[in-house]
Parts: C-alpha cells; structure tokens; sequence
C-alpha cells in the first residue's frame, strides 16, 4: 500500500461527500431561485410544483434561528431572492436595510389574509413583508406521564422531570418564557429583570436535558423528553406519533409569532422572487402547507380548506380566547445586547 | 515493501531552486484564501460591533480583555479536556490497529484501510445524527444493555460529555490511524528482532524501540486528532444536547447567534495560537532530543 494509494482513497471519500449541492444547474439555463427558510418548512412537492408552473429551479437553503438569518445576511451572504424571517426579525432587516418593498400589484393573493394579521405593528403596511405562517409558542407534554394539565410556565422547573425537559435553542424564545412567568413583558430591556431572568434560567439548566430548535419533535414523539418548550407545530406532528402528546399555552402568557415572506434588497431575481411568494400564498397551496407542517397559515381561506383536525388543533391554530395572552416579539434596539449577554452566559456554564 | 528507501536520493545541498515554481500554485492558493481572510480575521478581532451586529471600525482591545472573563477560562479547560481525552483514547486504540494493519498481508492492507476509511464516504453530519440514534434512550446501545440484563433502565448516554467524547473519538480515529500506519509501515522489523534478540523485555522494546521510530506518525495523528477537536461544535451541539459549549461552540456562537465578529475573531485568535504554541514546543524538544538510533 503506497501514498498514492492513500491519497486516492482520501480523494474517493472527498469527492462522494461533497457530491450532492453547489455545482452548476443540470437543465442549463433556467432561472434559478434562492428561497432560504428555516430548517424543515417547505413542502418539497409544493416546490417541484412551482418549478414546474414557472419552468425554474428552486434552490433551498436554511437556517435555524432568526440571529443565524441575520448573521449570515450581515456577513454579505447574497444570491438569496425569498427569506422567512419572523416578526420582530423583518423589523430589524428594515431597519438595516436588507429588505426590498414588495410590489402590491403582483401579490393579488394578499387579499385573503386573514383580518388579524393585515396590519402588524413592525411593518403595518405590508411593504417589505407578508405575513406565511403563523402561530404560538407554548409547552408539549406527554399526558401520559403528567396526569394533571399544567398551565403555568412553573412546571418546566419542576426537579421531578429532571433530565426529560427541552428548550428551544433560541435567545430571545427562552428568555420570553421565562420572562412571562416572573410576569414581565418578552421585550423587556431593563438589565436588572434581564439578569434576574438568567438566574432563574441557570437554576434550570440541570433539568434541561436538550437545548434545540429542530428535532424535539422526534424527542417527544419517543419519550425521550416529556416536557419540551415548543413551537406549536412541531407538538402537533409529535401527537400523530404520539397520543398523549398535548400542547398548552401557559396562563402567564407566552409568544404569538408570524413569520413573514420577504424579498431581500440584494435579491437577483425579484420578479420570480413576487411570483414565488404570490404562489406560497395560493390558498390550495397554502393550505397544503399548513397541513404538512401543521402551522397555521396566515392565509383565511386556506383555513377554511385544512381539514378540521388540524384547524381545531390548538397547537396549529391558536383559538381566539387566546390571543389577549400571547404577546409579539419586538426588536428591542440596543437592550438586544443584554440578551446576547445572558445567553452567552447561560450556554458557557 | 519500502523499497523507495533504496532508489538514490537526491544530492543534498544541491537545493536548486529550478522546480520552486512548482509550489506557486499552492502557495497561491494560501495565501488567497487562507493568509489573507486569517489576516482578515485578525483585523475584526480589533474592531467593535454594532447593536444589531455586523463590524465597526474602531480600534479596541476590549475583545481580548473580555476573555479573561473566568467563563471564557472554564470553556477553554473544558475544551483542552475533551480534546486531550479524545487524543489519548485514540491513541490507545488507534496504535494496535495500525500496527495490526501494517503486519498483515500486503494483499489485505488495501482493503483494511479502506475499512477504517469507509465512514469518511458519508457526510459526519448524517454520522453524527446516527449516533444520536445509536445513543438514545430507546437506542441500540440501551436495547443490547437491557436485553443482556446488565442494566434494569436505559443508561442516559444521549445528550452527556460521554456522548460527546465517543462522538469525537468516532470522528477522528482514521486521522490517528493513517498516519500511525505510515510510522508502522516504515518501521524495519529486523530493528524490532534485534531488540529482542539482545533480551529487551516486551515493554522496552515497546517504548524503546517501536514508539521512538514510529514518533513522527505518533506526533503526526495526535496533531492530528488534538486540532479538529479541540474546534468541533458539531458534535458538543448534537451529541452534548447544546448544554456546555467547547472553544467551537463559542465561536460559532459568537458569530452566528449573537453576531459578535470581533469577539469571536478574538476567540479564534487566541485558540490558534494555544494550539501554534503547543505544535512549535512539541517540534523544537523533538528538534533537540536526538533519537535512540541516530547516528547508528
């Protein structure tokens, strides 16, 4: 066996491993366009359906939180035409800048929005973004294991379920439910709470056994953890798996998100970039999506065409007694450095 | 089989310098793209941020005095561990192997080291997630455990340190064996009869004879196997749960949840150098201690 031998080896497991992605489009010259989204939230079919329609290629790329989003537009990432930013997300990519004003006249499927979020506070006319999807952030438990319902955000530091909570891996989420339960607002910029949040978070972390974003719909649906702080949708589809998986939003008052289809600034295909969004806006295709991903759509009359299991489900739509409990999450300007802060702080120990 | 050893070398001294423009491509390449975004880097490290994120241009030293905050002193520790630990354990089960391979015969060589390389064909990524499978409570691990009656409930093993050494130790093994089988290859066996010939205990011809003459391969593979993981974040997020952060973590932290460029360059700077300093020490005391056969 010589190093030649090995050099070919190595060059074989390089090559296989950076085999798929980057390279040039095999249909030559159709347009391509850049859609980047959060991680598990396209329907693939619903894509390869537009690229049929319009004869194009979709490109996907994700992230995995609003900071990554931001860090990677900041770090001069270009190409991307369609983003899916949350609410106090598109805030700030108007404030710095990145976003491109949608052109009304191409978007005729925005009239069936629903009337709720026709006018939302970080962007009121709808002119750099259109709220998608939408929804509430509360907590997935298994009844099974928890025989009474909780309803406060208490339970999530209750020492019997040591090792068997998640968290979200997102700043601004953890810190707004803990917030919410000392009965402070998520956008609080007053250092003293912000610490005093980070303490009670510290006296937390030996029960978390896992901080994600992604998968802990998976952790639910196996048992591995009972109590997982989440995003409504991902609880709904751990409940198909799983029965006794319920989803509360807790008394205290928790997160009422949307996240928002946007052009970017730098976009290279802006026109495809309106005619992608007006198709994710389709109320078929909308709520295609919403039952797939079981968020609930920001579209009324997709609503209308889910079936009811999933429209009744409070974990996909938030009932209407609800939403006096659940609070946007604002860009909180400067105070955003106190919340890098205490999750730099919180994540080191 | 090293029979290169016999072909005549070229003379020494005659370092004419008509082939240097052979490495210009290469060294092209370095400095395109590897001096010049480290000198990049080094520039952030200086500079500050903004509120929302991104680089202002403004001269400070604030980001290396930030890090000797305590907090920054406990990730590195726990970095230096983990990579220590995963170092020696590779080691330990790395040699045999080498050794194992490089004495079989020629014929089988090939395909045990396509054996050992055969992961490097998948994405770690795609390796990592099975791990996480392989871990869990309800995983491989604790279904063979609980099935042979050693344990009455499942091990947490997900989402621990040991997850996150076994998952480092997984993905740096082949850098610890290629390498060790290169030393072993090259290493005479007559040497090592010779040794037992003049009664060497097992032990000293071990530590006399074979690690001395294999010590490049040995340097080589821990260099090797210290260096990535010492600067994974991969494996502590999906392994360690996302609950203690290594030297990587940090870094990517830094640059992509709290957008914090210049800390995180600084971070990176002051993790280079650590690891520069410890190579350049290694090299200058092996420079200095002559081998045990030199001058033979």
């Amino acid at each position: 066996m010589s190093l030649w031998g090995l050099c070919l080896l190595w060059l074989a497991g390089a090559l296989s491993s950076c085999g798929q992605g980057g390279g040039s489009d095999p249909a030559g010259s159709r347009p391509v366009l850049h859609y980047f989204t959060w991680s598990d939230y396209v329907g693939p079919e619903l894509i390869q359906e537009f690229e049929r329609r319009e004869g194009v290629k979709v490109v996907i790329d994700t992230f995995s939180s609003n900071e990554e989003l931001l860090a990677k537009l900041q770090s001069g990432a270009t190409g991307y035409d369609v983003a899916v930013p949350s609410d106090f997300m598109v805030a700030i990519m108007i404030q710095q800048g990145l976003l491109s004003e949608l052109d009304q006249q191409s978007l005729p499927n925005a009239s069936f929005l629903e009337p709720h979020l026709q006018a939302l506070p970080f962007d009121p006319e709808r002119r750099y973004s259109i709220p998608y999807l939408w929804g509430s952030v509360g907590i997935g438990y298994d009844a099974a294991v928890i025989p009474t319902p909780p309803d406060s955000w208490a339970i999530l530091w209750d020492e019997r379920y040591k090792g068997r909570i998640s968290m979200l891996n997102d700043q601004r989420e953890v810190f707004g439910a803990v917030l919410r339960s000392m009965g402070q607002s998520m956008n609080s910029t007053d250092p003293q709470v912000i610490e005093a949040a980070k303490e009670r978070l510290l006296r937390q972390k030996p029960l978390v056994k896992t901080y994600t974003s992604d998968h802990y719909d998976q952790l639910l649906a196996s048992g591995e953890v009972v109590l997982a702080h989440a995003w409504g949708g991902p609880v709904a589809r751990a409940m198909v798996e799983r029965p006794s998986i319920r989803y509360v939003v807790p008394k205290e008052g928790a997160t009422l998100w949307a996240d928002c289809l946007v052009v970017l600034r730098t976009a290279p295909q802006k026109r495809l970039a309106m005619r992608f969004i007006n198709y994710l806006m389709e109320p078929q295709v909308a709520a295609r999506t919403s039952e797939r991903l079981r968020f609930a759509s920001a579209s009324r009359s997709a609503r209308e065409l889910v079936n009811a299991s999933t429209r009744d489900n409070p974990a996909v739509y938030p009932p209407v007694d609800q939403l006096d409990r659940l609070e946007w999450m604002k860009d909180v300007g400067r105070g955003i450095r106190l919340y890098d802060r205490a999750w730099t702080e919180l994540k080191m120990q | 089989m090293p029979s290169h050893d016999l072909s005549s070398p070229p003379k020494p001294g005659q370092s004419s310098c008509r082939s240097c423009w052979l490495a210009a491509p290469g060294l092209l390449w370095m400095g395109l793209f590897f001096l010049a975004p480290l000198a990049l880097v080094f520039a952030i490290s200086f500079a500050s941020r903004g509120t929302y994120g991104g680089i202002v241009w403004e001269f400070t030293a604030a980001n290396y005095l930030d890090l000797w905050h305590p907090l920054y002193g406990r990730i590195l520790g726990q970095s230096l561990w983990y990579a220590s630990l995963t170092t020696a354990i590779c080691f330990s089960l790395g040699f045999p192997l080498a050794y194992m391979i490089a004495r079989s015969p020629a014929r089988w060589q090939p395909v045990l080291l396509l054996l050992v390389m055969l992961p490097f064909w998948t994405n770690f990524l795609v390796r990592t997630y099975a791990w996480m499978i392989v871990l869990r409570q309800d995983g491989l691990v604790n279904g063979l455990l609980l099935a042979l009656g050693i344990v009455d409930a499942p091990l947490e093993l997900l989402y621990t340190p040991t997850a996150v050494v076994i998952g480092l130790v997984y993905g740096y093994l082949p850098f610890m064996v290629l390498p060790l089988y290169v030393a072993v290859e090259r290493l005479d066996p007559l040497l090592v009869e010779a040794a037992w010939d003049l009664y060497a205990s097992r032990w000293a011809v071990f530590t006399q004879v074979v690690v001395p003459l294999t010590m490049p391969g040995i340097v080589g593979g821990c260099v090797l196997v210290f260096i990535p993981s010492i600067g994974s974040f991969i494996t502590p997020d999906l392994l360690g749960g996302a609950r203690s952060m290594m030297i990587g973590n940090l870094i990517q932290h830094e640059y992509l949840v709290v957008r914090d460029w210049p800390l995180g360059s600084a971070v990176s700077f002051v993790l280079m150098a650590i690891v520069m300093a410890a190579v350049v020490l290694y090299y200058r005391h092996a420079a200095r201690t002559p081998g045990p056969l030199e001058g033979r």
